[in-house]
């Protein structure tokens, strides 16, 4: 009776092993498609400096159309903003008579390698702050003028124009200091799962970079080009604004822009991308 | 903001060239097909004309519909065969005009 039994449970386990066998082939097999993808990209000669190391940048997953806007400076519509946003910093705002220039001077190389400066540590508040949110700060502050809203049309204009200045120089963050412990807590919330649908940052665009998510093709969620013109919303979006997408996508409720939680976010993503190639501003779908 | 439509012309060419002039417009294209919160069509408002002349004489001429991204980017040929200005003119639903102009010089 019980050599009886002990055999019907080692047949079953030997059923269970050839279903399992049987179920890894079909994974290979699809695999194997998306390998082909893969290296199709790798091969790919445009995408030759999008990729470092392991790292590829979100210009590598988009189509070839996506990405002949993005190369040639007149087709990105992201630059009707950053012209708007070169004129802004030489307009004169609020009380104290100053435009960004005035202190400035020339954005061109003044404004070199900043994008590698934010998020940055600001002592007085004691938290991480966004480029953004140091942009109202110094406009409030310094020329005395109405602060600009994070998703408006100026905002934007001077993010990028602020952030184009540093296009082609590797991402390359400062994580010394009191921002060490402000990187733990973004990679925290990077790998928190979060939502309904019970899912971390990482399990899309660290586990399934270049797997599809329905018909789109799963980035590594690099920040290098941001803010980025982005099809789908018809106009240039803030990283934070992407952020609370995917929030929404995994049904969890986004925090504001500008807030701690993205910040700080933000500063990890960066860190993550150190060694690619600054894009603002990219074009994404 | 003052969002201002983008040109580009080269500064000079050859007589008797074909140059190609890219154009892109800053604008939101609004299909008329989509509806609000409340659910009430939000109306219309493309640019419905694009017309370009050169010295006064009509080089391109199109009406748009919908279906046409936001701020559509349209390049086209053209041949110089003397000095002078484009002049770019979009005309939009509410009846908006916007113009630029871009002079070449034609050796």
């Amino acid at each position: 009776m019980r050599s009886k039994k002990l055999l019907s449970i080692a047949s079953l386990v030997g059923f269970g092993f050839a279903l399992m066998v049987g179920g890894f082939t079909a994974i290979k097999s699809g695999y194997a498609e998306e390998l082909n993808e893969a290296e199709k990209r790798a091969k790919d000669p445009r995408n030759k400096t999008y990729m470092v190391g392991e790292k590829s940048s979100g210009y590598v997953y988009m189509t070839a159309q996506t990405r002949d806007m993005q190369d040639d400076d007149f087709a990105n519509p992201a630059f009707v903003w950053v012209d708007a946003g070169e004129e802004q910093w030489n307009k004169v705002e609020g009380s104290e008579g100053k435009s960004c220039a005035s202190c400035h001077e020339d954005a061109k190389t003044s404004m070199k390698g900043v994008a590698n400066k934010y998020p940055k540590y600001d002592k007085d508040l004691g938290r991480m702050i966004a480029l953004q949110a140091k942009i109202n700060m110094e406009r409030t502050k310094r020329m005395k003028a109405k602060a600009w809203k994070w998703e408006s049309d100026n905002m934007l204009g001077m993010a990028m124009y602020v952030r184009l200045q540093s296009r082609g120089m590797p991402v390359k963050v400062d994580v010394s200091g009191p921002t060490a412990a402000y990187l733990e807590k973004g990679k925290k919330f990077f790998n928190q799962r979060r939502g309904l649908l019970d899912m971390s940052c990482k399990h899309c665009h660290e586990d399934n970079s270049g797997n599809l998510a329905r018909s789109n093709v799963l980035s590594m969620g690099m920040p290098n080009g941001f803010p980025t013109y982005r099809l789908k919303w018809q106009k240039p979006g803030s990283i934070h604004r992407r952020f609370a997408g995917c929030n929404k996508n995994i049904r969890a409720k986004p925090y504001k822009r500008g807030s701690e939680e993205y910040t700080n976010l933000e500063l990890y993503l960066m860190w993550r991308a150190s060694g690619l190639k600054w894009e603002t501003p990219s074009v994404r779908n | 903001m003052a969002k201002k439509p983008r040109v580009k012309v080269q500064k000079s060419a050859k007589k008797g060239d074909v140059i190609q002039i890219k154009t892109l417009v800053p604008h939101k294209m609004e299909t008329g097909q989509r509806k609000d919160k409340k659910g009430n069509k939000v109306p219309r408002f493309i640019i419905n004309k694009v017309d370009v002349t050169f010295n006064g004489k009509p080089v391109i001429s199109a009406d748009l519909h919908p279906a046409i991204s936001a701020n559509p980017y349209f390049a086209f040929h053209s041949r110089v065969d003397e000095s002078g200005t484009f002049k770019f003119t979009w005309t939009d639903d509410k009846g908006t005009k916007m113009t630029t102009t871009k002079s070449i010089k034609v050796n």
